[in-house]
């Protein structure tokens, strides 16, 4: 299978699943208590008769259910989201103007996490039974089961509050107008805590996984076979182990990339990030429904994309991947 | 040797059942130690900790006695923590046994079907379940049983499908004994063991998305509850860091307790599989 029929396949399959998102969006509308109309218009539009009757209207809410279905999915496939009456705007514009901030946030805890639970996995992995394992160890049992929102809370607490050492809340100097390097360096310092504490957890989720990948690949008989040819010990764990080892975790990792999503819903909320996690959580305060489901929507799309590229970097990467299987 | 002997060999595993069993004393002896509503106001507001003997924690921005909320918190928690995941091994292991015992076009449905679970950010949709449902016990629980259960079903396929072939279970077909017997009385019962390890094992993070869940205000509104309290703390992270820190303590250590009696169940259940310790 070349590339190509390989891509092609892969984005047949996201559509799907999107689609299917888009089906479960327009049944948890009706889900929910009340009259549907008055879910899309959220609490704002709740007292306007006029409004519930265009939106009816336009959602054909009078006609049958799967009528109704193919108007919510037209409007999908269209890119059409969905309207907040709150914010008198279009989700998708709503949702598109905080995606950067979110794309951000995530891609620099993925990459922190990713680079630093290996490494720690592949050191505790190197050092098996000793105590800078042990260490590292008890350190990803600790992390794997600390509550994301409390990390945040108290990393704000210690390193923005009391040590002033980075900015407590926000995603740059407001009114600091700065430009070009400076603006980029001030974001920056914004981003430090906020990517952290996200990261954090899977840090130790990734450093658990590297562990034991490197301490089942070290007892493959490629290994043994380097080892008696002479190649140092080193270089076998480098060239050899961890390279191997790497593979399965960078899967997995790829495969996480839903909670790291969901995850941010909390950071966002705790620091004040204007991503599309602190979208979502605005809305659940006003019951915003359409932009709920909308962020809903879309942060499954981040995720299916997400799956995408790392499939098709992997397939690149490693020519003995049969990625359609 | 036996099953406790092996446990206790896990030092770890031992430390967390003793705290996991000191949590759970807690919970039960909640309406003993402050039969009063954990919601009722009963002293000065912002009272720090260790210093008044009657309240041990100090009080929250309402007064209200936070020893209190994090006793009665500990129920909420293990209640939700344990009724979801046995709500998502009922969706999960039937699931899971019908598709590694059917394989073929049932076995590819329902592995896609589960796929697509796995695909959706499962907070996110947690969010968005118990939101349109509106924040009750029910919902919350049934929200994340519905997010937790496809590594469930995954595990269970993966062991019938390997014990579909053993020769007690064609033996089981030759005598004709139907289908949903064979799955039940044959082929289930091997698989409990990989289940109770995973199951212990989820309560921990059922316990942690149910906090996350009432952290942002969709918590039962009737129930006090961990999330919740380090929630009404976020305002006043200053002067009065106690609020948040203590329930999130609470969290993080019975999550970990959990974790740590679920990877002493595992070398005590899968003893050929047990991790090399000295």
């Amino acid at each position: 299978m070349n590339l190509l029929q390989f891509l092609s396949g892969r984005l047949a399959k996201g559509v799907l699943t999107l689609l299917a998102i888009a089906v479960l969006n327009f049944f948890l509308i009706r889900a929910a208590p009340g009259d549907p109309a008055q879910v899309l218009a959220g609490e704002a539009g709740a007292a306007d008769a006029v409004l519930l009757e265009q939106l009816r209207e336009r959602f054909g809410l009078n006609e049958p259910l799967l009528t109704q279905l193919w108007i919510y999915l037209k409007g999908y496939m269209t890119l059409d989201l969905g309207f907040s009456y709150r914010q008198q705007q279009p989700v998708l514009a709503l949702v598109l103007d905080r995606l950067p901030a979110t794309l951000l946030l995530t891609g620099a805890a993925f990459l922190i996490s990713l680079v630093l639970g290996t490494a720690m996995g592949a050191l505790a992995a190197r050092r098996a039974g000793k105590w800078s394992d042990s260490l590292i160890t008890a350190l990803a049992l600790i992390f794997y089961a600390t509550p994301l929102f409390w990390v945040a809370l108290m990393s704000q607490i210690v390193f923005a509050l009391k040590l002033g050492i980075v900015p407590n809340v926000g995603y740059e100097t407001i009114g600091a107008n700065y430009t070009g390097l400076a603006r980029a360096l001030d974001i920056g310092r914004h981003l430090v805590l906020p990517a952290l504490t996200l990261g954090l957890f899977f840090t130790a989720l990734y450093a658990r996984m590297m562990r034991a990948s490197m301490l089942e690949v070290a007892g493959a008989d490629f290994v043994k076979t380097a080892r008696a040819k002479g190649v140092s010990p080193p270089r076998v764990w480098r060239r050899h182990v961890a390279r191997n080892a790497i593979l399965p975790v960078v899967t997995l990792a790829g495969l996480q990339a839903g909670q790291l999503v969901g995850g941010a819903v909390l950071t966002e909320t705790v620091f004040a990030w204007p991503g599309i996690g602190r979208l979502m959580f605005d809305a659940l305060v006003q019951r915003d429904y359409s932009v709920l489901l909308g962020v809903f929507f879309v942060s499954s799309a981040m995720v299916v994309g997400f799956n995408i590229l790392t499939d098709l970097i992997y397939r690149i990467a490693d020519p003995r991947i049969e990625a359609g299987a | 040797m036996n099953f406790l002997k092996r446990f206790c060999r896990n030092r770890g595993a031992v430390l967390g059942l003793v705290i996991l069993l000191a949590v759970v004393v807690f919970a039960l002896l909640a309406p003993t130690l402050f039969p009063q509503s954990p919601w009722r106001p009963v002293g000065r507001p912002f009272l720090a900790p260790f210093t008044i003997e009657r309240f041990p924690l100090g009080t929250d921005t309402l007064g209200r006695n936070l020893a209190a909320g994090l006793v009665h918190g500990a129920r909420v928690s293990l209640m939700i923590g344990v009724v979801s995941t046995l709500v998502a091994l009922l969706i999960g292991v039937p699931l899971g046994a019908i598709a590694g015992y059917a394989g073929g076009f049932v076995d590819d449905a329902l592995m896609r079907f589960t796929e697509f679970f796995q695909t959706i950010p499962s907070f996110a949709l947690a969010i968005v379940l118990v939101a349109i449902l509106q924040p009750q016990l029910g919902s919350i629980v049934l929200a994340i049983g519905v997010v937790s259960w496809p590594p469930i079903a995954r595990l269970v396929r993966g062991e019938v499908l390997s014990l579909r072939t053993r020769e007690y279970v064609q033996a089981a077909v030759t005598i004709g004994q139907s289908t949903p017997r064979i799955i039940f009385s044959q082929v289930l019962p091997n698989t409990i063991a990989p289940i109770i390890v995973m199951g212990s094992l989820m309560i921990g993070s059922a316990i942690l998305l149910e906090s996350s869940l009432s952290f942002l205000g969709l918590g039962d509104p009737n129930l006090m509850s961990w999330g919740y309290m380090v929630g009404a703390g976020r305002t006043r992270l200053l002067d009065a860091w106690w609020i948040s820190f203590f329930p999130g303590l609470a969290i993080f250590l019975t999550v970990l307790a959990l974790n740590l009696a679920g990877e002493g169940l595992n070398d005590a259940l899968n003893p050929r599989l047990a991790r090399g310790r000295e």
